[in-house]
């Protein structure tokens, strides 16, 4: 289990391969980058800062994955985040799940996506031509991590 | 009691303040909420009942109803938007 916040950039190969080094338990990894956009609600994207809750954000995120294994038999989770000043096509966050089998992973990964997005206390401002802007919540992440509670 | 308090993001720039220690007069967030309101001008602006914000009560998102402890941090937020 690797549970991250930083601001240094991360690699998504050396991540899964480190997962799988020295076992041969896992069936699956499944895998999600989130990459910063140079576009947003209709207007261009020059860079963004993203600022978090130093020790809430760690706990939330260690909660998040706890759910997730209480859920699925998995075998290991890396989850990592970034902070700080970001450009368009830099990647922000990272979620990888080792599984025996790849519906365990699929679903487990999706899962912590759509958990931090509503939990985890990150927050995105992002610089424009007009100007600097916070990002709004989106109802559409609430619906994402709501359905959760419906399926078995 | 002696709350620490903590904001964020927007609400941290537009209140002008990261961090402050103050006395609650009640017992709950929502008194706690309703103390900050009581400032006026942005304060009663950002805190009102339409308004979407978070409370966290010793770094767990709670219900305005949760009682609070004498020297709890308490951080308000606007919903989270990171991933």
């Amino acid at each position: 289990m690797k549970i991250v916040v930083q601001t240094e950039v991360f690699e998504l190969g050396a991540e899964v391969n480190a997962m799988s080094q020295n076992r041969t338990d896992i069936g699956a990894i499944a895998s999600f980058v989130g990459l910063a956009r140079d576009m947003n609600e209709g207007s261009g994207v020059q860079a963004m800062t993203l600022e978090h809750y130093p020790g809430m954000t760690e706990k939330a995120l260690a909660a998040l994955v706890k759910d997730a294994n209480a859920r699925w038999a998995l075998l290991d989770v890396t989850l990592i985040h970034r902070v700080g000043r970001l450009q368009p096509g830099d990647p922000i966050v990272l979620v990888a799940v080792a599984s025996s089998h790849r519906g365990e992973a699929f679903a487990a990964c999706e899962f912590i996506m759509d958990a931090l997005k509503t939990r985890a206390p990150f927050w995105k401002k992002e610089e424009t031509a007009e100007g600097e802007r916070w990002v709004d919540a989106r109802v559409s992440d609430d619906t994402a991590v709501a359905r959760w509670e419906k399926i078995p | 009691m002696k709350l620490r308090v903590l904001y964020f993001a927007r609400l941290r720039e537009r209140f002008g303040v990261a961090e402050e220690s103050l006395e609650l007069a009640g017992t709950t967030a929502a008194d706690l909420i309703a103390q900050l309101q009581a400032r006026g001008g942005v304060w009663e602006e950002e805190l009102a009942p339409a308004r979407a914000f978070r409370v966290a009560v010793n770094q767990e998102i709670v219900a305005l109803e949760v009682v609070l402890t004498d020297h709890a941090e308490v951080a308000i937020f606007p919903p989270v938007t990171g991933g």
